[in-house]
């Protein structure tokens, strides 16, 4: 069950996109579905414990990855991105086999080390702060990033910071934060706040749950622009994307973006992580759009997908032999300043 | 001799203009108040911020994150209570991303008793605080230490929390406290930057003595009475309790030592270890409740490691396990450890035969 919801407004030109974009959102598209596939797989084999994931997010984070300001420091753009960022860090160029890593502990997973989840990334190169898996908290430290992004170059800098998170987390009061410290009078903060609603939080429906009629509308008090997408159409949303961050690296003010997208696995491992068929499939939608375009054959588009399974199922056949961490790395890392400083007794 | 909430302030002042402070915020710290307790009058880069603990401490993270230097407050760490999972979030920023990320932030927060603050603004944070691994965690007991440890805290790589003994912000150094550049006249260090109270403040401003860097090691204990009989380990508002107690036993003939922690984490483990090997009898003392206590883990491994070393049961003297600090002086002095209370453990302790 997923919502089609069509732009309120026109914002920025809605000229064509080329064919050659097209072609490089639906090759990311593929990577970032397989890559979630084979993360499901892995945890069904036994190669991680849990899975939580984007599968169904592409459509819409892939433009969002390609769309990113990328680099290092507030001249660039912050993502706070929740733990259905895949398709947008395969989009900045990310390996995706560091993520099969993330998947099994290992020792060489460059997000974690081993610590976390899968699709729990960090990469301070590419200002992407470490996802957590409490929810919404992103939407609390998203200002700040984006005080630091006002400020730099002189106030004359086009970074901004984008924060994403669910239908169902909007319910916390950090959803609440990110509205009123972005949009204080004079104070305004160049704040994409994105809201991925895929009408569920793990089991519970959005209906019942919410008396606003659209999640975007809460931007309105606030005097900040709103907008309701279909997240399922990857064209849809780039335009859309793009409009917004425009408007944020210009206007250096608050959006509001709702994107309607579909959770084609479920929560989580916790719910199974069983194909969802009901669910519009992006991928599927796309693919056939571009075929009906003659911008693709299905050959082709089954080879795309056919060379990345077997580019990541050798490969999570290599991790499998990668080392997990050492025990005695749970002290590193404890403070920035000291290595291996924490001292079992925990203190001196 | 400067007070507490003078030295914090010219900390501050130093931090922005030496050592890169770019924002001193939270509710009522910018002008025209310069904050509940006066802490941050004069302060350029001071701001305030909307009524939300979440949201300061969210701002206080990304800043961090962004490669500002923040110091954020909440107002009462009473306040605080709602921003744990951000606190812990702070904490583990380095550690989950495998040292990938650093969140250099401090946040400052009044606490305890002493002021007849009631119910909401009479907590401690102690035990808290210290639960929150990746954080490092100060509380001054004078001037001098609260200006030494808050350059400290600006200039560290890590989250630093700064509890306030509220009681002592008005309390005035004793001699060989002074900040380093301050005038030795009081009145003149006031003029100079207090901002006066009413009228039109936005004119204020302040002039700042040559002040000079100091910064008191993070970790690293003082002792502020040297004794033999008996070791006494506390912090922040109950360092002049204790010494107090001290006096008073003294002149029963019993000489003891008084180590002011100063950092709760990482906490002088050494300074400890030296002092309860030489006077063989030790109380922990601080205001917080005592059931899941910080002084409890001080306690716990006092008697794992030096159980030999013990003459008489190791004590602690903590505040009692009721919901909240009552208004009544009878009830406030009931709650939280008085001068009277670490005489009588004093007394008890150093009477034990083994």
């Amino acid at each position: 069950m997923t919502a089609t919801l069509t732009p309120e407004k026109k914002n920025g030109s809605h000229k064509e996109l080329s064919p050659e974009l097209l072609l490089q959102m639906h090759d990311t598209m593929v990577k970032a579905r397989v890559l979630e596939e084979r993360l499901i797989t892995m945890y069904k084999q036994g190669d991680g414990y849990f899975w939580i994931g984007g599968p169904g997010e592409e459509a819409f984070g892939v433009p969002l990855g390609m769309l990113v300001q990328k680099g290092h420091g507030p001249e660039y753009d912050y993502l706070h991105l929740h733990y259905r960022g895949s398709p947008t860090i395969m989009a900045m160029g990310a390996d995706p086999v560091d993520s099969l890593r993330q998947m099994k502990n290992t020792a060489s997973d460059p997000y974690s080390r081993g610590r976390n989840f899968c699709c729990h990334y960090s990469i301070e190169k590419w200002n992407v702060v470490p996802v957590s898996s409490p929810i919404e908290v992103q939407y609390s430290m998203a200002p700040g990033t984006a005080l630091a992004n006002k400020r730099a170059l002189g106030g004359k800098g086009t970074g901004i910071t984008i924060v994403t998170g669910g239908d169902a987390g909007t319910a916390e009061g950090d959803f609440a934060t990110c509205l009123i410290w972005s949009s204080r009078k004079g104070h305004e903060l160049p704040v994409l706040i994105i809201v991925t609603n895929n009408l569920y939080g793990i089991s519970t429906p959005y209906e019942g749950q919410h008396g606003e009629t659209k999640i975007s509308d809460r931007g309105k008090p606030f005097g900040m622009q709103t907008l309701t997408v279909d997240g399922n159409d990857p064209e849809v949303s780039y335009q859309a994307l793009a409009a917004a961050m425009d408007y944020v690296r210009t206007e250096r003010k608050p959006f509001l973006l709702e994107v309607m997208v579909s959770r084609l696995y479920g929560h989580s491992s916790a719910s199974g992580a069983n194909f969802v068929a009901n669910e519009t499939d992006c991928l599927a939608k796309f693919e056939q759009k571009l075929i009906d375009r003659k911008l693709i054959t299905r050959e082709r588009a089954d080879t795309i997908r056919a060379t990345y399974n077997q580019e990541l199922l050798d490969a999570s056949k290599k991790v499998r032999e990668e080392p997990q961490p050492k025990p005695e790395s749970i002290w590193d890392h404890v403070f920035a300043d000291t290595a291996g400083n924490g001292a079992p007794k925990g203190s001196s | 001799m400067a007070t507490m909430v003078q030295a914090i302030r010219m900390a501050l002042h130093v931090g922005e203009e030496r050592h890169g402070v770019t924002d001193v915020f939270g509710e009522d710290i910018g002008p025209p108040l310069g904050g509940a307790f006066t802490q941050t009058q004069g302060i350029k880069t001071s701001w305030n911020s909307p009524l939300d603990e979440r949201g300061i401490v969210g701002m206080a993270i990304g800043l961090a994150l962004a490669g500002q230097r923040p110091v954020a407050e909440i107002q009462f760490c009473d306040y605080a209570f709602n921003t744990i999972d951000l606190l812990k979030l702070a904490g583990a920023m380095h550690w989950s991303s495998a040292g990938d990320w650093k969140c250099p932030m401090v946040l400052m927060t009044p606490v305890g008793a002493g002021i007849r603050g009631s119910i909401y603004h009479s907590h401690s944070f102690d035990a808290q605080a210290t639960r929150l691994a990746g954080w490092k965690i100060v509380c001054p007991s004078n001037p001098r230490d609260a200006y030494g440890l808050m350059l400290s805290a600006i200039v560290d790589p890590n989250p630093v929390m700064y509890l306030m003994p509220k009681a002592l912000l008005r309390v005035k150094g004793r001699p060989g406290e002074e900040v380093p550049g301050e005038p030795g006249d009081d009145k003149a260090l006031s003029k100079m930057i207090d901002q006066p109270p009413g009228g039109d403040r936005s004119k204020w401003r302040p002039e700042w003595p040559k002040l000079e860097d100091l910064f008191i090691p993070i970790g690293k204990a003082s002792i502020v009475r040297p004794g033999k009989h008996v070791t006494i380990v506390t912090y922040g508002r109950d360092v002049l309790m204790a010494l107090g107690a001290a006096e008073e036993a003294a002149k029963d003939g019993t000489d003891v030592e008084v180590i002011d922690l100063r950092s709760l984490h990482p906490y002088d483990w050494d300074a400890i270890k030296t002092s309860v090997k030489k006077t063989n009898r030790v109380i922990f003392v601080n205001e917080d409740t005592e059931i899941t206590n910080f002084g409890e883990h001080l306690l716990r491994r006092t008697v794992e490691e030096l159980f030999y070393e013990l003459h008489a049961p190791p004590k602690l003297v903590a505040g009692k396990h009721v919901p909240g600090i009552g208004l009544a002086d009878s009830l406030e002095h009931a709650s939280v450890p008085q001068k009277a209370t670490i005489l009588a453990a004093i007394r008890e302790t150093a009477a034990h035969v083994p």
